[in-house]
């Protein structure tokens, strides 16, 4: 069954575990600026979001790379930089109408959500459920439960 | 690992920025944070320094944990001399910004000397700089959140900034980190305003890393799974914030109120926790949007709140931040005693309103409060006059005149400066000093030591002045953590505050938020230390590290004359009984618990810290 991260900002806090998880999943090291997760606080709206690569089955990076670093998972339907590839030349960042494929200066290589091979650590450590993992073809299934509820009818 | 070991020293008299290694042998005696900066404050500024003269130095330093995946590990203090009180001041602030000053690769960072001009410093990894400030000299803690951010055109910039309270000089200013959280207490803002600093700004990317990752993930994920499941880091706290107290210590009558001549409110439900989450009639929504985290806080207590935009305080005003219009920092249980039942006000939107003028120009709202309800305890009996307060008429009970004088405290103007000198000073002044409500001229927090009887030996000891977060007996006398003691009985609260006093010290010093110990003993932080850190962290050492801290403290409090002849209360919790409610009959029974208290803690009768246990301690 193919999984996929879902996202309710209605539920986060902005803690930055999970950005503290997924920095230290990558790079080895708690530093949120290397996270492929972010969270953006919107003070005034009163709101914390978090966003992420939401694995686009006609991925527009992968389509975009000139040396095809940017790979399938078919276990996960992640797509995957392969470092040995990748140029770092930044082209799949341009392609990503979403903003969530970034260059690393410190490797001279791309990082994206890679779903961390089916266990993703964003998930795991977020203490809300804000962020978790699910059957991709069912990712509405809590939200129409909860409206399902509004509809029942009276006893 | 954990600690960075890097030291960034500016000295702001030469305008240099140099870097230097951590004292590591301090670091085996102190930890980090609280007891580490106090140690460095000992060394380098003397106990009878002016505390806003270039002689004093200001420490901002993170603990081994901070900046890690440890839940609530994004904190730091600012350790200086206080001006409010003369003693040791150390302020401990949540938000993101310590967590940055260890991933940009500093333990600390200390200010020392007096620019000539308005300046800020600004970190960006191993790069220090000091720049021009006359800018945003003069301008808000938002507006010059704002300015800096975009001056650097980075979104994601951490800012810690003074408002214009801590440039005037009101003694309690807080240094605000962004834009909601504070190292609110004793006049740490006011410290840095004295040195021509208006904000330290950093970006760091080089992250922080651990000793022992697998056993660091072990000891944190169980450290989490310990503070989901308490009813208080769990449950009362992310539901209510720190308001969950207002009701709970309401009801047993040890709610102070106007300016503590009682101790029951009886507007406490309308200013509550569970009021916050009431819609209102004007447009259908709570105060509370929702709950908010500090760096890695698996708790988020952090209120996110608005006012009632046909309040008062907000319609009609074009003149204020857009914020007060939208969601900002909402209301704290200690801002919503202090200006509210000590003012004897009632209304949760002139609350909040208060709270984010505090949180905009940087005040403590627990000192602002108190000297604004002794200012209309003096009104009231006639000692001032509308002469003396800029013609407000200050009774208790008029949210008006509360946030008048908010307004002209954040500003230091008028009758604003004179209230901005502290409740010790003000009432002094004006011939009543016993209506001031403060131990070394710090004002007191939310309990009523008459009502729980070992925060009156809390706040006499504690030793940056009056405070409840020092020694919070209130988990053990109210909520029954980690053992249910009767809070209107003195026996045994000498030992209770001294386990409390030395095991916060602990905590205080390792990069973590207090309120874990409403669910964490020493037990839950020594593995997670362990895990992060080289050295062996037991909880028996961090708990004797935690008493050589309280010790050193006190050191430097006794030569700077704010030792043993400071620990007393004012003669109305001593001497005048609570009227009503559970407390009623009750004085606090201070002359009791104090000798115990000093045979305790192994110093002499007299308070003074013997030779033995300075020895014993290493001091």
């Amino acid at each position: 069954m193919q999984m996929s991260l879902v996202i309710d900002a209605n539920k986060c806090t902005a803690c930055l575990q999970c950005e503290m998880a997924c920095s230290y999943e990558g790079e080895g090291v708690f530093n949120p600026t290397k996270s492929r997760i972010k969270i953006f606080p919107f003070h005034e709206e009163g709101i914390f979001v978090p966003y992420t690569c939401t694995q686009c089955d006609e991925a527009w990076c992968m389509h975009a790379c000139p040396v095809e670093a940017i790979v399938l998972n078919k276990t996960t339907g992640a797509k995957e930089i392969v470092n040995d590839l990748c140029v770092g030349c930044k082209v799949c960042t341009i392609a990503c109408p979403f903003g969530t494929v970034n260059y690393n200066a410190d490797s001279g290589k791309v990082i994206k959500c890679d779903l961390c091979g089916g266990d993703p650590e964003c998930a795991k450590a977020c203490p809300t459920d804000a962020i978790t993992y699910q059957d991709a073809n069912w990712t509405g299934y809590d939200k129409m439960k909860d409206y399902a509820a509004k509809a029942m009818p009276a006893k | 690992m954990s600690w960075t070991k890097k030291v960034l020293r500016i000295n702001l008299t030469a305008g240099t920025c140099s870097p230097e290694p951590l004292n590591m042998e301090w670091v085996e005696q102190f930890l980090g944070q609280r007891g580490l900066a106090t140690k460095y404050l000992t060394e380098e500024v003397p106990p009878t320094t002016d505390a806003l003269s270039p002689e004093n130095t200001m420490y901002m330093i993170t603990g081994p944990l901070t900046g890690t995946m440890a839940s609530t590990a994004g904190r730091y203090s600012v350790v200086t001399k206080s001006p409010l009180t003369g003693a040791v001041a150390c302020s401990n602030s949540g938000g993101f910004f310590g967590n940055e000053m260890k991933c940009a690769g500093w333990d600390m960072v200390i200010l020392e000397g007096k620019s000539p001009s308005p300046v800020y410093i600004s970190i960006n990894d191993d790069k220090a700089e000091i720049l021009p400030a006359d800018e945003i000299w003069g301008k808000s803690v938002w507006e010059a959140d704002e300015w800096l951010h975009t001056k650097h055109q980075d979104p994601q910039l951490r800012v810690a900034a003074i408002g214009v309270s801590g440039e005037k000089g009101v003694l309690y200013s807080a240094i605000m980190n962004d834009l909601h959280r504070a190292a609110g207490r004793s006049g740490v803002g006011t410290v840095m305003g004295s040195k021509n600093v208006k904000a330290v700004v950093i970006r760091g990317s080089k992250g922080v890393d651990v000793q022992d990752p697998k056993a660091f993930f072990d000891a944190t994920n169980a450290g989490k799974k310990i503070l989901a499941e308490n009813p208080v880091t769990g449950e009362g706290l992310p539901a209510l914030g720190t308001q969950v107290l207002m009701n709970v210590i309401n009801e047993m009558g040890a709610m102070p109120t106007n300016n503590w001549k009682d101790s029951v409110f009886e507007g406490a439900s309308k200013i509550s926790g569970e009021a916050m989450l009431e819609p209102r009639d004007s447009d259908g929504k709570a105060n509370l949007t929702r709950n908010g985290a500090c760096f890695a806080c698996t708790i988020a207590c952090q209120r996110v709140s608005t006012i009632d935009p046909e309040h008062f305080s907000v319609q009609n005003r074009d003149d204020l931040h857009p914020s007060y219009h939208a969601n900002s920092g909402g209301l704290e249980y200690e801002a919503a005693w202090a200006l509210g039942s000590d003012t004897g006000v009632d209304d949760i939107d002139a609350l909040t309103y208060a709270q984010f003028v505090c949180n905009e120009q940087g005040l403590d709202p627990i000192s602002l409060g108190s000297t604004i309800a002794a200012a209309m305890e003096m009104y009231e009996e006639g000692f001032i006059t509308k002469e003396d307060t800029d013609g407000i008429e200050l009774n208790f009970g008029n949210a008006e005149a509360m946030i008048k004088c908010t307004e002209l405290v954040a500003l230091g103007e008028g009758f604003g400066a004179e209230l901005g000198q502290g409740s010790s000073r003000f009432c002094a002044k004006h011939g009543h000093p016993e209506l001031s409500m403060t131990v070394r001229g710090q004002e007191f927090p939310a309990y009523d030591p008459r009502g729980i009887q070992g925060m009156g030996l809390g706040f006499a000891t504690s030793n940056r002045g009056a405070c409840h977060l020092r020694g919070y007996t209130v988990a053990s006398e109210v909520l029954g953590i980690p053992i249910k003691t009767d809070p209107l009985e003195t026996e045994g609260k000498a030992g209770l505050q001294i386990a409390f006093q030395n095991a916060t010290a602990a905590f205080d010093s390792a990069g973590i938020c207090i309120f874990t110990s409403f669910a964490w003993s020493l037990e839950d932080v020594a593995p997670q230390l362990n895990a992060a850190c080289e050295g062996e962290w037991t909880p028996e050492r961090l708990g004797e590290i935690g008493e050589r801290i309280w010790n050193l403290e006190r050191l430097y409090n006794d030569a700077a004359g704010q030792g043993a002849s400071a620990d007393k209360l004012p003669p109305r919790l001593t001497e005048e009984a609570v009227k009503t409610g559970p407390a009623a009959g009750k004085v606090n029974g201070l002359a009791t618990m104090l000798p115990e208290y000093y045979a305790e803690r192994g110093w002499s009768p007299e308070g003074d810290v013997t030779a033995d246990t300075k020895a014993r301690l290493g001091l």
